[in-house]
């Protein structure tokens, strides 16, 4: 079990912190949204960290999630489950039917392509009010229940999506050495070699998209039904780059760095308000001073440093 | 028909800034493999300067002149202090640093500027120019003159210059340009100078149009990075029609479908593109040595 | 019928006839090498053996079945494998983990699989985890199998390279220089390991330019001169051919 042992170590204290601390708010109400942001983040690393394409779009899928749940169950009155199913449905249609031509393309012209769908996401979300309810969203979405469990507090929501984050690291990690995964990494080392070992590239690359994009959508169906609340804002280009930031500036390929990643690129914000207009030029030169200084990634660099610490005393004795 | 003119000149005024974020972005690209995200920064930080150097009592052409001037030096101190710095970095790495670097400069330009929306006056006086039933404004004209004028130089600078024959030099094979006897260092260092300064009169001459505030560079950089992988990135005559096309196409695509669409036309046309073509117009496609 | 036949092959890039009027048949377990002056066209044949580039007219048969438009991975899929000029090893892994990737086409788990990890995932990474480590001992590598690839010397990489295609169990084998860059005794063992690579069953195509080394173990060699075959024999039979001594020694 030392596969996971880091896994179980971290379920347990994600369990656990509520328990200790019911009534705090960084444990019950910004805690909710780093579990959002860090299942993002672990998808997106699916995509970025392990096949190594690169994607300034994707809180369009999180966004396609959020707005499919909040105008079904709403505007339809669709079954909020129902509603979920139906947005994953739709976005698994069109993360597939774009995947091919968009994956085709390699560095700069993906990054382009990527940045361009989740643009035109974000301006249909403001501009279709009709449907999207324009620049104000959409407001009032049903409780959500399992089994006629209501889940209508912000604990009850704690483990709702704290247990949806955490079997997203599960399947991060269940990837990472499995024969999928190292088509993935595959991939991201050199293509030609890849196809050379037999792998359908083209379709890796696909399945990956979709399955990241997947992800991502029911996190947004989640988190509108946990906000009760969708807007455009949410969904933006600028959050696409946090999200990209979350994964690079924990270590690119690593399911623990995606979640070092999301961790303080949720907490920053939050310090950060005591330095009010301050916030935007620090937030700024943090990232600017760790992406010089290490590119690796916080975590990966702190990992790497700590295993070599351990092979050097080993050498000792 | 009276219509289509209308577009066309407001199109081509507005593709005539994105032709001089492209440029800039394009210089970047080819020095350094950089893709420069805080080029819509420069165009900002060019304008915002501008303004209130001219609140401060100085005259137009004197402001916009050391507007430029400051915009360059940010463009210097962005190479030295984060892009020189970070050496062997990956695509990534520098994206996500020049993001880091263009947010930063949008907070700088927060706390020094606040978030008012300024304006500039237009260079002449704004009496429009009737073409049958299209008005021109006189900054139109300025703008395309301007931008026209900028790329030229340019051109002539990469064409027929001892430091600009260097930077391209430096931007095909800096191992070789070394070499042979160029400072590699300093070539980057001025082709960030030169892209900084190409964003600030872009800045310089759309404001008067369109108005500035602290977080306005944002699209415009982005819309430059369009037009520049539309040009085929790297192509530096190539990224300026890309601006000039993509700016036609997204005002007479705004025109004739909506409005609110406008920024969507254009990312729609150019992912079209890159679907039919990764290379952009101009680029050549490249194949893998094995 | 031969395992690989190849029939009136052209590629030009613009007006540069990089392979032309090129015909020849590679039978079952043999070493069969090519060779000629720099530029002869080797690289790029092998390239389009695998159909990384597209050949400009004529036809590639494996076991009689024609390949010349199939992308690669389904080339790989019929059983040929091959090695790198300039490596293509992934260097984000371990060696291990390289060799693993060359049983992609022995296993089967796909995505989901994957990420539930299913009991039936867990046995075969059992298996593919041991075939690998079949591969690596084969080529001697056992002792690298965990370290990281970006770790491991030129020499070191260029057997692994190996081990990874052969990890595939391919029937060909293509090895675009495998001996350049390697020192003497790198070379010596690199000869023993195509030789037992043949004996194992796998036929081996080599592009080499290091001649004692292609005359010591080919059954047939091939000589290219600016993309036309210029002989074809025996080691004896090529190293006697006129055309081929001016063609080296460049008249």
């Amino acid at each position: 079990m030392k596969r996971l042992s880091g896994f179980l170590l971290f379920s347990l204290l994600c369990l656990a912190l509520p328990i200790f601390f019911p009534d705090n708010y960084y444990v019950t109400v910004v805690g909710l949204t780093v579990f959002v942001n860090i299942t993002l983040a672990v998808s997106l690393n699916l995509l970025m960290g392990y096949a190594g394409q690169i994607s300034l779009g994707h809180a369009a899928f999180f966004g396609l999630g959020a707005y499919s749940s909040a105008i079904l169950t709403i505007k339809y009155g669709l079954n909020p489950w129902l509603a979920m199913l139906a947005g994953a449905i739709m976005v698994l249609v069109l993360s597939y039917v774009l995947s091919r031509p968009i994956l085709k393309l390699k560095g700069h012209y993906l990054a382009m392509a990527t940045l361009g769908l989740g643009i035109i996401v974000h301006i249909f979300f403001v501009q279709a009010d009709e449907l999207t309810g324009g620049p104000d969203g959409i407001s009032g979405l049903p409780e959500l229940s399992i089994f006629g469990f209501a889940i209508n507090s912000d604990i009850r929501w704690y483990f709702v999506l704290c247990s949806y984050m955490l079997i997203s690291v599960l399947f991060s990690l269940n990837l990472a050495d499995s024969r999928a995964g190292r088509a993935l990494s595959a991939v991201h080392g050199s293509e030609i070699a890849a196809q050379m070992m037999g792998i359908d590239t083209a379709k890796v690359k696909s399945h990956i998209f979709v399955f990241s994009a997947l992800m991502a959508c029911i996190a947004g169906s989640l988190f509108a039904h946990q906000q009760d609340f969708v807007s455009p804002e949410s969904f933006s280009f600028f959050f696409s780059i946090e999200l990209v930031t979350m994964v690079v500036l924990g270590g690119l390929g690593s399911t623990f760095g995606a979640i070092v990643g999301a961790f303080i690129l949720s907490i920053l914000p939050e310090l950060l308000i005591v330095f009010e207009d301050f916030e935007v030029l620090i937030f700024g030169a943090i990232l600017m001073i760790i992406m010089i200084f290490l590119p690796e990634g916080l975590f990966v660099a702190l990992k790497n440093k700590v295993s070599e610490t351990l092979a050097k005393s080993k050498e000792a004795v | 028909m009276d219509q289509l003119l209308q577009f066309i000149i407001s199109g081509l005024t507005v593709g005539s800034i994105y032709a001089l974020v492209a440029l800039g972005f394009s210089i970047i690209y080819n020095a350094s493999d950089v893709v420069n995200f805080a080029q819509g920064e420069f165009v900002m930080i060019g304008a915002m300067s501008a303004i209130f150097l001219m609140k401060a009592g100085l005259s137009y052409p004197l402001s916009a002149f050391l507007a430029i001037g400051i915009t360059a030096a940010v463009g210097l101190a962005l190479e030295k202090f984060a892009i020189e710095p970070a050496k062997n970095a990956t695509v990534v790495t520098t994206i996500i640093i020049t993001i880091g670097a263009s947010i930063f400069l949008r907070g700088a330009a927060l706390l020094i500027w606040g978030k008012e929306i300024y304006g500039l006056p237009p260079f002449t006086s704004n009496n429009p120019i009737q073409i049958g039933n299209a008005t021109i404004l006189p900054q139109n004209l300025w703008v395309m003159l301007g931008t026209a004028i900028t790329v030229l130089g340019v051109k002539y600078f990469f064409d027929h210059t001892r430091m600009g024959k260097a930077i391209l030099a430096c931007s095909y094979n800096k191992k070789a340009a070394y070499l042979v006897g160029i400072n590699v260092k300093r070539m980057l260092l001025i082709s960030y100078g030169l892209s900084a300064a190409l964003g600030a009169a872009a800045g310089l001459l759309v404001t008067p149009i369109t108005f500035m505030s602290y977080g306005a560079g944002v699209m415009l950089g982005l819309k430059g990075f369009c037009a520049a992988i539309l040009g085929g990135m790297g192509n530096s005559m190539g990224a300026v029609l890309g601006g000039l096309i993509l700016g036609l196409v997204e005002t007479v695509g705004a025109g004739f479908i909506s409005s609110g669409y406008k920024d969507a036309i254009a990312f729609f046309v150019i992912m079209l593109v890159l679907f039919i073509k990764p290379s952009g117009i101009l680029g050549k496609g490249e194949t893998e040595r094995v | 019928m031969a395992l690989l036949e190849v029939r009136e092959l052209e590629k030009h890039f613009g007006g540069l006839k990089a392979v032309s009027h090129l015909s020849f048949s590679v039978e079952e377990n043999m070493i069969f090498s090519i060779i000629g002056p720099n530029g002869a066209g080797k690289t790029t044949l092998f390239n389009l053996l695998t159909n990384i580039y597209s050949p400009t007219s004529g036809s590639i048969f494996f076991d009689s079945k024609e390949i010349t438009h199939l992308p690669p991975y389904r080339i790989a899929r019929l059983g040929i494998s091959r090695t790198f000029q300039n490596l293509q090893v992934f260097l984000n892994m371990n060696a291990l983990e390289n060799v693993m990737v060359g049983c992609h086409l022995r296993s089967k788990a796909g995505l989901i699989s994957s990420a539930l990890r299913l009991p039936s995932v867990i046995e075969e990474e059992k298996k593919v985890r041991q075939m690998a480590l079949e591969a690596l001992d084969f080529c001697g590598l056992a002792h690298v199998a965990h370290s990281p690839a970006s770790s491991l010397p030129y020499g070191i990489l260029k057997k692994l390279e190996i081990a990874r295609s052969l990890a595939a169990k391919p029937r060909l084998l293509l090895m675009d220089e495998p001996a350049a860059g390697l020192n003497d005794t790198e070379t010596a063992e690199l000869c023993q390991l195509i030789r037992q690579i043949r004996d194992s069953g796998i036929t081996v195509l080599l592009v080499e330019h290091n001649m004692s080394l292609v005359m010591e173990i080919s059954q047939q060699i091939l000589v290219l001169n600016y993309g036309q075959l210029l002989a074809q024999g025996t080691p004896e039979e090529v190293q006697k051919n006129q055309e081929v001594i001016a063609a080296y020694l460049g008249e």
